[in-house]
């Protein structure tokens, strides 16, 4: 669509940027300030220039979260996104069932971060959860909280289980908005089903894979109240993530300052990260060419 | 291509989109993934904590509503669903409300800093809670929104609003620009355009844009608890709070995660057929 210039309409977005900017920016400057300052007292606070930052960039421990934390992003988006992306190709398109399974499909969206974390706790437990007890009657000595890796595995399956339907809903809905002509054409030109994926059905989903990949590396690199209530960050260090990391930091042992500086390290991670997964798929998608196409 | 599309249809008898063989075992294999803890939740609210701890039995023995009972009668309990439901709303209205102008705005015209502005929305998704909850605090109080419904609501837009834009947007961008051009050519104002014309066209793209602002307030809890204390304390705090009280109340647990799946199902319900008509986001 062609884009008439009009810096009128400015007036349309003013609305969400005093809405965004009233819960945004006052926290922001709050937290850079800590991030400079020791804050010894209620009154009492001393400039300390980027002394925190690099305090926290050489914490073994935060390194030890950090390398953990992109360990289990790139694992959960590993397996989400082709995960959903193959479900959205196996759900019915029409009827009853399309709406039973589109339905059932969104319950674990729906359920709250730390109830997530209840239901997996539940279900994981030898003594009274279906999956713990499944587990232990195959002869297995499962236990997430004394287990590192029963931890790291209970920990991604709960991630795959609340977030795989986002991105497969996502799918769904794109795949739903591709013609019919557009197979018709492709059955004329006698194109097997991977060509039929590679070429109408993948470039169709660029645009909706795109909020998807982007809310899921966000998401799952901020990851906190799930594995909190499941393992509390244990056994161990073993799951404990940045976030969590950064709670113990800053409310564990009230290091506001390094604390304060780590975020916005984080913070920036996570923005630079964003925004070159935004730019690589906004180049790599072209979605005027098909509409062109389409009309 | 044409040609394609101008022969006569098959749709009909089989559709043309190629047989996912695959799919006829994945798909409930992972349905079985999905429902289980669900089942699970559901099972254990139905039995008695005695029943829970005493042994494992894959389904209730003995048939009890006593954990919903105590959830509907204990204003503690229910309260919190109430508190949840108003703010989750409110947010899902404001949310609606501002971002619908905003992506008209980005899907027709082209403005002073347009592409760093959508940007920047999105950057409000990234900030780790952690740290940002202590000035997010100190800000709510100092203007009195503090445990309030409408407080929870605003500081929700910092998350809902980016997204909303973003999905509204795509939706908008698959209007024709000629229906406005004509709209306004027929002499209609911008506003009665918008209402009149413009709002019953995207209305498939508001149902799916609520559905997911409904979801991530429903299910975020670190700022709703951060920014409640009684009065809007939602039913997620509500939850952790009586766990560490009472010991493991298994039972009443999951009562209380079962009961907070419907809300949102109720929704999705609402919005199936939205989502089955599909959509293709475009680009911001």
């Amino acid at each position: 669509m062609i884009k008439t210039r009009n810096n009128k309409a400015w007036f349309l977005v003013l609305p969400v940027v005093i809405s965004v900017a009233f819960s945004a920016i006052i926290p922001l400057m709050t937290v850079i300030n800590y991030s400079v300052q020791d804050i010894i007292g209620p009154d009492q606070k001393v400039f300390v220039g980027l002394d925190w930052f690099k305090e926290v960039l050489r914490d073994p421990d935060l390194h030890g979260a950090f390398l953990r934390q992109i360990l289990f992003t790139l694992v959960v988006l590993a397996i989400e996104i082709p995960l959903g992306i193959l479900i959205a190709l196996s759900m019915p398109a029409k009827g009853w069932k399309a709406s039973l399974t589109l339905v059932l499909i969104a319950l674990p969206l729906l359920v709250p971060f730390n109830v997530v974390g209840t239901i997996w706790q539940i279900f994981g437990r030898a003594d009274i959860g279906l999956g713990g007890h499944f587990l232990a009657s195959l002869g297995i000595n499962y236990n997430y909280a004394t287990n590192p890796l029963h931890a790291w595995l209970t920990v991604i399956l709960m991630d795959v289980w609340h977030w795989t339907p986002l991105v497969a809903l996502l799918c769904y809905a794109g795949l739903r908005s591709i013609p019919e002509g557009y197979y018709q054409a492709a059955k004329i030109d006698g194109a097997k089903a991977w060509a039929v994926f590679r070429f109408i059905q993948f470039p169709k989903l660029s645009g909706v894979l795109m909020i998807g990949l982007l809310l899921r590396f966000m998401d799952s690199f901020m990851i906190y109240t799930e594995p909190f209530v499941l393992t509390g960050g244990g056994p161990g260090n073993a799951t404990t993530f940045l976030s969590i990391y950064l709670t113990k930091l800053a409310v564990g042992q009230f290091d506001l300052g390094p604390a304060a500086a780590f975020s916005l390290i984080y913070f920036l991670i996570i923005q630079v990260v964003s925004f070159v997964l935004y730019t690589i798929i906004q180049r790599n998608s072209n979605p005027n060419a098909s509409k062109q196409v389409a009309q | 291509m044409k040609q394609a599309l101008v022969q006569p249809s098959t749709t009909q008898s089989r559709p043309l989109r190629p047989k996912f063989r695959i799919g006829s075992v994945l798909l409930p294999a992972y349905f079985i993934l999905l429902l289980l803890p669900i089942y699970w939740m559901i099972s254990m609210s139905l039995k008695t904590n005695d029943e829970i701890l005493a042994g494992f039995s894959l389904w209730p023995k003995t048939l009890t509503l006593e954990h919903y009972h105590e959830i509907f009668t204990n204003a503690a309990w229910y309260s919190g669903y109430l508190n949840s439901l108003t703010y989750v709303g409110l947010n899902t209205v404001i949310s609606l409300v501002i971002a619908l102008p905003a992506a008209y705005a980005f899907s027709r015209y082209s403005f002073q800093g347009d592409k760093h502005l959508f940007f920047w929305l999105l950057t409000n998704r990234m900030a780790p809670p952690a740290v940002f909850l202590l000035p997010f605090f100190q800000l709510y109080q100092s203007v009195g929104l503090f445990d309030t419904h409408i407080g929870v609501a605003l500081a929700h837009l910092l998350f809902n609003v980016p997204l909303s834009v973003w999905i509204l947007e795509g939706f908008i961008s698959g209007v024709p620009k000629e229906i406005d051009e004509t709209a306004y050519i027929d002499g209609y104002s911008f506003g009665r355009f918008f209402f009149r014309v413009f709002i019953p066209l995207v209305r498939s793209g508001i149902g799916v844009t609520a559905f997911f602002c409904f979801m991530f307030s429903w299910i975020e809890l670190l700022l709703a608890r951060t920014l409640t204390s009684v009065n809007a304390k939602p039913i997620a705090a509500v939850m952790t709070r009586t766990v560490s009280a009472s010991g493991m109340d298994w039972g009443l647990l999951s009562a209380a995660g079962v009961l907070t799946i419907i809300p949102g199902a109720l929704v999705i319900w609402f919005v199936r057929n939205y989502i089955a008509k599909g959509f293709a986001m475009g680009r911001v």
